[in-house]
């Protein structure tokens, strides 16, 4: 290390430097990165918030624990199902919505906003709603697919662990379209106009403008979306929670909605290793998905 | 053909997004008799407000209202303090060590904070702030400030340095500066990232839920969470709950509406 310091960094300006970044440093560090940290110690303690007279270092144990349980298995396979099936519906759906936005009409502005109304809602007031209208005696839902003829008798969505991750993706799909839509449209606004007048003019039908101009222009924008949609999905409980509670029988459990009951049940150790889990599995993915978009991208 | 067929679909697609807040207004208002019988009523035979005055009467529900509001106010506020000072730094300055403290900000924003929900309430019993609305406020706080400040140096990128200069050469010091010149373009950025951690903090459940049980310091989503929990769901005050709740975040929503897909996009269209 140079013992001469760096004389931009000395006096007042690294005392103001300092001076507005600390709260944020000091809150950061003690209630995301110290828990972080500590969860992560945990996992490997055995860590029960009603029986706190040892907590003893058991090495992999919770691990072992975890990996032998069959719910576990089920949240892993259910989260897959949870966020390929969401994100597909979302994706196709909102990238529809997002084309026949794109241009400029009468009205447009406030037909945004109104399709953007469940945004103001948290995922567990939709989940509420949702559970009410998916409700097996006095639900709409049932009602309206009767009057349709689509049905002949009331289903209880929510109780029947058939129709249960049907209903929980229906919800999370009708969430999130609107979300896509407007991520999408925003990507569709780069794409420069003379590109389309160009492709124009060499006579492309407007299907092949969007193949081969509009999509290779927004690819790069779109995989970066979906990671952080799949991501957010993964993270989102809130709509389970609130709708099913992962059940019925564990049918809708995911792996975040494991993991929070998990902490209810005090067994913070378990809890810890679920988490860690949740995250080397995140990482991994996000590494993988990182990895091929480039691929794509350098081919 | 074309411009029929797109109207009809958007119509469509508006009335589907529609639909569950008009029915959970609708339920609201319905007699209890009434969201519990058949052929359901698609408008209520009679209207009636029982399940709002029960909620206030019964529930409580105006303390939930006030903790909530006193929770997100003063964390919001914090926040968005937190993150123009921090966002500036990270805007105006090259510092060793700044790269970094941008990525441990980014990465918090990946990992959900539920992640460390079990450690986070040793945490709060170790420092006593169990059941009490300042431990809620502070975990509110961490929450959102990597966010803030990355979406307030987003912000003064925007403003010319040139700007700040002139008001500097003029004899006023850096933060006079900020403060006279800078923070006044900025003020649309500043109340939209207000309003957005408003929010975050009015909707918050898993957290609130860990933390708080005593019946003075729920917020709306803990009180809403323990009627569920109940073996019965009395819908009609459920519904009444969602909608009051809803309220506020809506009305501010409409208002930075377009500030937030610019938010959200800004990150994502860059590249």
């Amino acid at each position: 290390m140079s013992t001469r310091a760096k004389p931009a960094f000395t006096g007042r300006r690294a005392r103001f430097i300092a001076l507005c970044l600390l709260p944020g440093v000091v809150f950061v560090l003690l209630f995301t990165y110290y828990p972080m940290v500590r969860g992560a110690i945990i996992a490997f303690q055995r860590y029960n918030l009603f029986d706190l007279t040892a907590t003893p270092f058991v090495g992999l144990e919770n691990f072992q624990a975890v990996l032998a349980e069959d719910r576990f298995w089920t949240a892993l396979r259910n989260t897959g199902t949870w966020v390929v099936v969401s994100l597909l519906f979302q994706f196709v759906l909102g990238f529809g919505l997002a084309l026949l936005l794109r241009r400029h009409f009468r009205g447009r502005g406030l037909y945004q906003a109104w399709v953007f109304f469940p945004w103001a809602m948290s995922g567990f007031l939709i989940g509420l709603l949702w559970r009410w209208m998916f409700n097996g005696q006095f639900g709409v839902i049932n009602d309206l697919l009767l009057k349709a003829g689509i049905i002949d008798e009331r289903i209880g969505f929510l109780a029947s662990p058939g129709w249960a991750m049907t209903s929980v993706i229906v919800a999370n799909v009708w969430y999130g379209v609107t979300f896509f839509a407007i991520m999408i449209m925003a990507a569709l606004q780069s794409v420069p106009r003379e590109l389309y007048e160009a492709a124009s003019v060499d006579g492309a039908s407007r299907l092949r403008q969007f193949w081969h101009v509009t999509l290779p222009h927004i690819r790069p924008t779109l995989a970066l979306i979906v990671l952080l949609r799949i991501i957010w999905i993964l993270n989102f409980p809130d709509l389970i929670y609130a709708m099913t509670g992962g059940g019925p029988a564990g049918s809708t459990d995911i792996i975040t909605t494991f993991l929070i009951q998990q902490v209810a049940g005090g067994d913070y150790g378990r809890a810890g290793a679920v988490g860690l889990l949740v995250l080397g599995l995140l990482l991994a993915f996000s590494v993988f998905y990182l990895n091929a978009t480039r691929f794509e991208k350098a081919r | 053909m074309r411009r029929l067929a797109k109207v009809i679909v958007l119509t469509v697609w508006l009335l589907i997004t529609l639909f569950p807040l008009y029915w959970i207004v609708v339920t609201s208002l319905k007699p209890k008799a009434e969201i519990f019988s058949l052929p359901l009523r698609y408008w209520p035979g009679t209207v009636t407000f029982e399940h709002y005055t029960e909620l206030f009467s019964f529930a409580d529900f105006g303390t939930y209202l006030l903790n909530s509001l006193m929770v997100s106010l003063i964390s919001a506020g914090v926040v968005t303090v937190t993150g123009v000072l921090g966002g500036y730094v990270l805007a105006r300055f090259a510092f060793p060590g700044r790269g970094a403290l941008m990525l441990a900000f980014l990465v918090t924003q990946m990992i959900p904070l539920f992640i460390a929900l079990g450690p986070l309430y040793l945490l709060m019993s170790d420092l006593d702030l169990l059941n009490r609305l300042a431990g809620l406020m502070l975990v509110y706080v961490a929450m959102l400030v990597p966010f803030a400040t990355i979406i307030m140096r987003g912000f003064y990128e925007r403003v010319p340095v040139a700007l700040e200069e002139a008001a500097q050469v003029d004899g006023a010091s850096r933060m006079a500066a900020m403060i006279r010149v800078v923070i006044p373009v900025m003020l649309p950025g500043i109340a939209a990232t207000f309003i957005f951690a408003f929010v975050q903090c009015w909707n918050e459940l898993f957290l609130a839920i860990t933390f708080i049980d005593s019946e003075d310091a729920k917020t709306i989503p803990v009180a809403m969470n323990s009627f569920i929990t109940q073996y019965d769901i009395d819908w009609g005050a459920m519904a009444a709950a969602t909608v009051v709740s809803v309220i506020p975040t809506l009305v501010m929503f409409a208002v930075i509406r377009r500030y937030i897909v610019e938010g959200l996009t800004a990150g994502a269209v860059k590249g």
